[in-house]
């Protein structure tokens, strides 16, 4: 019965990074992906913009191949009629085709927008802090994000409180007038999100996405961050066996000793789930081993899905009436029609006229033309199920595509839409939500996954949660599994 | 009843004995319990407790709000909920249990009967479905409240056994404490458990609504020479106090009812952790109480108080060398059977044992419209305060 200091369950980024974490400092891990492919939820996305800057550089990412075909990719804010803007530089640094004024007020707009990021940012790479008194909280951290808040003045932390809790949609239209812009913006907000740009606290995801800095295309696409990450901990020693998903842990006394795959036992001193925190509650652990009112919150954690994933592949390149297709291109008409797009999912139907992302990773590497899209908004269920409302939704996609892309529908070779049905199928993704677990303002910091256990430990001992359930979310970061493995070496230590 | 009216502006629910209990009630003096209306008193209060410690008393129990449990993993389930070892439970006995939050906080105690391999019933005095069937996820078994469905009265006293012998019920002989039997009356099923909450010599008897005026008929004809009375919750409540039991929402506040943080309570504070089975594998607040367990953090202790004088000292606080406040009294009565003033207080460790030497009550006694205001020494005693060899004779005697 072969043993190890700790198995890593789940090998998308957060997991393979959390196994790195460890192996780098000395300890034996296993890494066990069910699927037949590392990576998880990674191969949903075409861009990066979160990675965390301690995996990228601890793990030697650059040294292990990943590089860069794009690591500043400008946004193409698209026009049904060709007037088209453009949005540069780290979230919207330069902003071209706008009017003067706009872009003038955008850019102090923006700047008091990058400031709040700042503040926040230094929180997603550290446990979060817990109310409670004497539960190991990191107060020389704290109170340096703390002074570093209160020295930016008495003006600024009245607006980083104002806007903390606000919707986006206000503030756009506050400082705004250009509803293309608006739109775009908008549409970045709730990307990935069950919220409209109306939604209370919206503004808080707008900022937890400028937080992450520029857009990048990896060569080789987002997978190659994945394979980097897997030669990198392959070269600290972590073992890695894919297509073995987990049973169920092993219990004893309260404690995890190990984990069940098929009829196998391996042993381990620690276990770290980085796969969904329901499934590893309900599934792995099992009831039987959790109390009621901590089951109760398990079972409330809300995972809905909002957004499909359309790959198609082209005979020819499109063309989006002359935009640059070397960047990414939005399709959000305005804010308002962001927030009336999102009303369907409220009742469960697709967006008839929906907004979305595109990437053509071809543009960027060349190959076969190809066009990757993130389509909002799409429900976990709609009425009637997908199987009925699928092609219907496609067909809507494809029209919208038309609108901006005359034309696109008959370079269509091959169509691959994933709902968030399908997202879930395929990766585990509860209800489709990318974050296993709905990013919103009572579901942060020590509220993620729920109160009382956001601090990567669980109520069984050697178990720890290092997936996007856990803070600080998903997108392709690594930094709850990376901050989870430092909790457990901070602890080890102390 | 008007079938329309909406939950608030509905009357309280009519037991299924309420046709003899309302004849009886010459004092008109009811009150809720569980939704339904009961009696305080039905004549006089003196005279039903002396009925519990003397002859036959007669309690209305349908009320109780009562649970089946049934199912493949019933009492792999009810392990999971309860702080007791139900694996230890047979078939035919009844166990005291209780059953605590997340946080190990009591949200009530009650009796579990183990009447088949895979049907239990909880018998408690708050309503808990929702965390009863929230805590069945993962487990084969059902929950359902059956308050409605059983009709139960509590037979009590020195001659309780010689009442069921009167009545045909002669093999109850052979019912150790906490033991059940099935018998049959009229068409229906009728079980009888050597249980109680009067400290005596005593049984509880479960048979269906439908049945229920003519059971109680029988049980008043054959009880009639052995001074058999219907008594009210004043009457039981003195003898429950002399037994030192404790009522959910008197000793402790239910865990999910509290609204002040501080008022919860563990078993240890309430003195029930001698039923927690630390080996049974995982229970509901199993974690909380090894920490409260391990690292001592109980802040009180329920005990039992004699104390000087013939004044009750109900509603009282407890004082430590008069001066400085460490706990209150959560129930209290001058005992007739013992002939002095006894309580049950929650105090403020470690006034409840190793600081116990100089504890007093503040009793404000009310004499004809005027406070006079006490202060008398009250001194820790063990429980139960009462507690006859008959209660536990097998064969019980027939006095």
């Amino acid at each position: 019965m072969p043993s190890y200091d700790a198995i890593v369950i789940g090998g998308g980024t957060n997991g393979l990074a959390a196994a790195g974490r460890l192996a780098k400092a000395g300890q034996k891990v296993l890494l066990l992906e069910g699927r037949a492919a590392l990576g998880g939820g990674a191969e949903l996305s075409h861009l990066i913009n979160v990675l965390d800057d301690r995996v990228e550089k601890e793990l030697q990412l650059a040294k292990h191949g990943l590089s860069y075909a794009d690591d500043n990719v400008s946004t193409t804010a698209l026009s049904p009629n060709g007037e088209h803007f453009v949005f540069g530089g780290s979230f919207g640094e330069t902003l071209s085709g706008v009017s003067a004024a706009e872009a003038k007020a955008w850019s102090e707009l923006r700047a008091r927008l990058v400031a709040h990021a700042a503040t926040l940012k230094p929180f997603k790479q550290m446990t979060p802090p817990r109310l409670a008194q004497k539960v190991g909280n990191d107060l020389v951290s704290l109170a340096k994000l703390g002074l570093g808040l209160r020295m930016r003045g008495k003006d600024a932390l009245q607006d980083f409180l104002r806007l903390l809790l606000i919707n986006v949609f206000d503030v756009l239209d506050d400082e705004l007038t250009d509803d293309r812009l608006k739109g775009l913006i908008a549409h970045d907000t709730v990307l990935g999100a069950v919220m409209g740009p109306r939604s209370p606290n919206s503004l808080l995801l707008l900022l937890n996405r400028i937080a992450g800095g520029a857009l990048k295309y990896p060569k080789g696409g987002v997978a190659s961050v994945t394979v980097a990450m897997s030669k990198a901990i392959t070269a600290l020693g972590v073992e890695m066996r894919t297509g073995t998903p987990v049973k169920s842990l092993v219990i004893e006394n309260d404690k995890v000793v190990g984990v069940i795959i098929g009829e196998e036992r391996i042993d381990a001193k620690r276990v770290i789930s980085a796969i969904n925190p329901q499934t590893t509650f309900m599934k792995l652990v099992g009831p039987r081993h959790l109390d009621v009112g901590f089951v109760r919150k398990v079972e409330a954690i809300r995972m809905r899905g909002s957004v499909a994933k359309l790959n198609l592949t082209l005979k020819a390149a499109p063309d989006f009436r002359g935009a640059n297709l070397r960047s990414r291109l939005v399709i959000a008409p305005s804010s308002k029609a962001v927030e009336e797009q999102f009303n369907f999912i409220k009742y469960s139907e697709f967006s008839p006229e929906p907004v979305m992302e595109i990437v053509l990773p071809s543009a960027f590497e060349g190959g076969a033309h190809r066009l990757s899209a993130t389509v909002q908004f799409a429900p976990t269920a709609p009425e009637g199920g997908w199987g009925k409302a699928k092609p219907q939704f496609l067909k809507a996609i494809m029209k919208q595509l038309e609108l901006y892309a005359p034309g696109i529908g008959k370079l269509v070779t091959d169509t691959e839409l994933l709902t968030p049905e399908d997202i879930e199928n395929q990766y585990g993704l509860i209800g489709g939500n990318w974050h296993h677990g709905e990013l919103a303002v009572e579901r942060m910091l020590f509220l993620r996954p729920f109160g009382g256990m956001a601090q990567y430990e669980t109520p069984i001992r050697g178990l720890y949660l290092g997936g996007a359930g856990a803070h600080p979310g998903g997108g392709i970061s690594g930094a709850a599994g990376w901050n989870a493995a430092n909790h457990i070496l901070k602890e080890k230590r102390g | 009843m008007k079938a329309d009216l909406l939950h608030y502006e509905r009357p309280l629910l009519h037991s299924p004995f309420h046709a003899r209990t309302s004849a009886l009630n010459k004092l008109n003096a009811w009150a809720p319990w569980g939704g339904y209306t009961t009696a305080l008193a039905l004549e006089d209060e003196s005279m039903e407790y002396t009925a519990i410690r003397n002859q036959a008393s007669v309690y209305d129990l349908s009320p109780m709000v009562k649970y089946r449990v049934t199912g493949t993993d019933a009492s792999a389930y009810l392990d999971r909920v309860m702080i007791r070892n139900v694996a230890k439970l047979k078939v035919g006995q009844v166990h005291y249990t209780a059953w605590c939050d997340d946080d190990g906080k009591l949200l009530d105690d009650g009796t579990l009967f183990h009447f088949a391999e895979h049907e239990f019933l909880i018998c408690c005095q708050e309503r808990h479905l929702p965390w009863f069937r929230d805590a069945a996820c993962g487990y084969d078994v059902e929950i359902e409240d059956v308050t409605t469905q059983i009709a139960a009265l509590s037979l009590q006293g020195p001659c309780a056994f010689a009442v069921l012998e009167a009545a045909g019920f002669a093999k109850v002989a052979e019912l150790k404490p906490f033991q059940i039997m099935s018998a049959t009356f009229g068409k229906g099923m009728l079980r009888i458990s050597r249980t109680g909450f009067t400290g005596d010599l005593g049984y509880e008897l479960w048979t269906t609504p439908d049945q229920a005026l003519a059971f109680w008929d029988m049980l008043f004809e054959a009880g009639k020479l052995f001074g058999i009375r219907a008594i009210g919750t004043t009457a039981l409540n003195m003898a429950r106090l002399e037994a030192g039991f404790i009522i959910t929402n008197y000793e402790f506040v239910a865990a999910e009812q509290a609204l002040r943080a501080d008022r919860v309570r563990s078993p240890f504070e309430l003195g029930l952790d001698w039923m927690i089975d630390w080996e049974k594998g995982h229970f509901n607040g199993r974690r909380a109480l090894l920490h409260e367990r391990d690292h001592k953090t109980s802040r009180w202790a329920l005990v039992g108080l004699e104390l000087e004088g013939n004044v009750s000292g109900e509603h009282s606080l407890i004082y430590h060398d008069k001066k400085h406040e460490v706990g209150h009294i959560t129930g209290a009565i001058w005992s007739p059977s013992l002939k002095s003033s006894i309580a049950l207080g929650m105090i403020e460790r470690p006034y409840h044992f190793e600081k116990n030497a100089n504890l007093w009550v503040e009793i404000y006694a009310l004499r004809e419209l005027q406070y006079s205001k006490l202060m008398v020494k009250a001194k820790v005693v063990p429980r139960p305060f009462f507690n006859p060899p008959r209660k536990r004779a097998t064969p019980p005697g027939r006095f």
